[in-house]
């Protein structure tokens, strides 16, 4: 890292060189930041920035920590991703498509990935793999997790980094945020939301917009599963709406293999 | 001496998604000049078949970070009109202000952060922070106006969350609307500046026919709905839409490639402009004539002006917006839905040009069938066949690489293409 007299508290502090990447992705993780013009510039004058193709024409193979958007769904990208592991610091997932693989990975749900090619461009071959999160290959520093991340987390996790602090994310839900708010809940007026068993952290984004929670960041250290299916079956709401969702940015995966387990021993019992 | 050089840009900066320019000229010749795009695929087509239609507007916004409106827009479009309904008069209102938002905020970031750095030889807009603080003040000024404005209807910027099938989940606040208006007053002689700006830039003197494709207006500028025209006189339906895209694949890009009537064929605000110039409102006419952009123009690098022309033109257009809409008591945000079987095509203009997305339902409301056509797949060949045209006049008058090097990624910038859209 660059020294270069800027101080915080007295202390001087490093401007580390930050580089951000993406793999199969919408940008807008990327955007978010781009999209933050009240904090942009001072935001910018904390770190160095050495590589940002959306934004910057010259580019740099030498920086402190990565920033890598997007999932992993073709073998050049997987090389791409290990070259980048080995010349960062630190390497950190950006948003729920570096995270989980995000709505990306819903081409998983069928085994057949060769009706998946089919069914977009016909017999013209093209190539592609299962969608795979970055930890699926290399080892990931800090996950910021978000369909999309949440700038103000984002300038906040970054501002902890370079002054080394640490990171925690929320083991608590999205409901913890919600009701605090005195939000009225949605389930109230028959919406499904996903609030119950989601970590929180976007500070209730969704239903403070009366849109239910899709789990874009994934499940919370603390989600009590068969208390949320106990709550959706009392709502009359159907499972598979809540299916749809949970299965959406991947966050759930695991979860949703749990409790595929359970209903069919409960079945054979 | 004739020109020999060989150019390769490699994952082009400042545009969104990842393409590749080849050009190869020898001895004056051009062997080669192409546009690739080598963005990896993610099948969204695929991804929503099987699943509830509530579904559709969620998961395809996200296709793209930077129109992420209005795919949203295009997918409830398309699920409405299969299902029957009629959007309420206050919700097509707001749903127009959201776009003119997303249009709005996607033409400056691409005016000012990706197209002006090449006009003002600079390699990014933080270059230009020190030498012209003004401008990039204001540029931050009109983007972070309009990314609230989307704040405000659609409840978040980036992938909205007010948005779904039958209208909106909850209305703005009437005096955020009223706030928002002003705002949008006091922006106006920003946008004056902006036009000074770019006068003050030399455009590329380069031009190559084509067929302009574009939403034809019938009351006003067209941005959602209704007919579809190009200059060379077709005119279909909007459920015709793939009479309109002829959609193929190439060797050479994982994004599939349009025609029409030619070899290729341009849509976005060039085409718009072109297509439909009488229905500019005043403000926007006279910017536009500013730049002797009055009837058709051939000059790709226009693009940059059109979208200009039409950050003025939706500025003027939500403020006759909010004006209709705080001139009557709120409705009911949202309808009730019905699902039936059907199908149902939603065409919606886009900062980069028209986008059309298509579902087909079963009974259960559940996707059989999608597609989505992207601005950027419809313009992938123009740009292809532009470059080679623009590599053909420089060899001719003797350019050295590097100009048509930077002419040519400038040419491509000029389109602002959405490479990742255009590969979903
Ligand atoms: S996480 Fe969401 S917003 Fe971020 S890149 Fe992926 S799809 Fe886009
Ligand atoms: S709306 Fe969602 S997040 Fe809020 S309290 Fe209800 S379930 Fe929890
Ligand atoms: S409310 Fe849920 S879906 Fe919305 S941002 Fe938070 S975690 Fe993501």
């Amino acid at each position: 890292m660059k020294k270069d007299g800027r101080s915080y508290l007295g202390v001087e502090v490093k401007r580390p060189r930050v580089a951000f990447f993406e793999l199969s992705s919408c940008e807008g993780c990327q955007l978010q930041i781009l999209n933050n013009e009240a904090t942009l510039f001072s935001f910018l004058s904390l770190v160095e920035i050495v590589n940002f193709r959306e934004a910057i024409s010259s580019r740099s193979d030498e920086y402190d920590i990565a920033f890598v958007e997007g999932s992993v769904t073709r073998a050049d990208e997987v090389e791409r991703l290990k070259r980048i592991r080995k010349r960062a610091g630190v390497l950190v997932a950006l948003g729920s498509c570096a995270c989980f693989g995000g709505v990306n990975q819903l081409k998983n749900r069928f085994d057949d990935l060769e009706w998946v090619k089919r069914e977009v461009y016909g017999d013209h071959s093209v190539e592609t793999m299962e969608t795979q999160p970055l930890s699926a290959f290399v080892e990931v520093d800090l996950s910021i997790y978000g369909c999309p991340v949440k700038k103000e987390e984002v300038e906040e996790i970054v501002t902890n980094l370079v002054l080394g602090k640490s990171v925690d994310h929320p083991r608590y839900p999205v409901c913890m945020e919600c009701t605090a708010k005195g939000n009225t809940c949605l389930f109230e007026i028959g919406e499904p939301c996903l609030g119950p068993i989601t970590r929180a952290g976007c500070d209730s984004w969704c239903p403070d917009n009366r849109m239910g929670c899709w789990g874009c960041r994934g499940v919370a250290d603390e989600a009590n599963i068969p208390q949320f299916r106990e709550v959706i079956r009392k709502h009359n709401i159907p499972e598979d709406v809540m299916l749809d969702r949970m299965e959406c940015f991947g966050g759930f995966r695991h979860i949703l293999a749990e409790m595929k387990e359970q209903d069919e021993k409960g079945q054979m019992e | 001496m004739k020109l020999s050089c060989d150019i390769s840009v490699k994952r082009l900066t400042r545009v969104e998604g990842h393409g590749n320019i080849e050009i190869c000229i020898k001895d004056g010749l051009v062997e080669k000049a192409s546009w690739d795009v080598v963005e990896t695929p993610r099948f969204f087509e695929a991804m929503l078949v099987g699943k509830r239609y509530e579904n559709a507007p969620y998961i395809s916004g996200r296709i793209c970070g930077i129109c992420s409106i209005g795919h949203t827009l295009a997918s409830i479009r398309a699920v409405e009109r299969a299902f029957g309904m009629t959007p309420t008069s206050q919700t097509e209102k707001l749903r127009l202000l959201l776009k003119h938002m997303e249009t709005l905020q996607s033409h400056i970031l691409h005016l000012y952060f990706l197209a002006a750095p090449d006009f003002l030889n600079a390699g990014s807009v933080l270059e230009l922070i020190e030498p012209h603080p003004d401008e990039v003040q204001r540029a931050a000024r009109i983007k972070l106006l309009a990314n609230d404005g989307a704040d405000l209807i659609g409840g978040r910027r980036l992938h909205p969350t007010r948005t779904v099938v039958g209208g909106f989940t909850m209305l703005p606040d009437r005096s955020a609307l009223a706030a928002l208006e002003r705002r949008l007053q006091a922006v106006i002689p920003d946008l004056k500046q902006a036009a000074e700006l770019f006068a003050s830039f030399t455009i590329p003197n380069f031009s190559r026919d084509t067929e302009w494709v574009s939403l034809k207006g019938e009351k006003g500028y067209p941005f959602i709905g209704g007919q579809i025209i190009s200059s060379d006189g077709v005119v279909k339906e909007e459920d015709e839409y793939l009479a309109m895209t002829n959609e193929y694949m190439v060797d050479h890009s994982t994004s599939k490639w349009s025609r029409l009537s030619r070899e290729s064929m341009a849509v976005g605000a060039l085409a718009r402009v072109n297509n439909n110039f009488s229905f500019l409102h005043p403000l926007a006419g006279e910017t536009a004539a500013l730049f002797g952009l009055t009837g058709i123009s051939h000059n790709p690098y226009m693009n940059n002006i059109a979208q200009l022309v039409e950050c003025v033109h939706v500025v003027e257009d939500s403020i006759h917006l909010i004006g209709e809409l705080l001139g009557s008591p709120w409705q009911d945000p949202r309808q009730g839905v019905t699902v039936r079987e059907g199908k149902g095509v939603g065409a919606v203009e886009v900062p980069r040009g028209i986008l059309y997305h298509y579902y087909s339902f079963d009974s259960n409301g559940r996707i059989i069938k999608a597609d989505c056509v992207i601005p950027t797949s419809q313009n992938n060949a123009n740009i292809h066949y532009d470059l080679h045209e623009l590599a053909t006049v420089m060899a001719d008058q003797g350019k050295d690489d590097m100009e048509i090097r930077l002419l040519a990624e400038m040419l491509v910038r000029a389109y602002d293409p959405c490479i990742s859209c255009s590969v979903h």
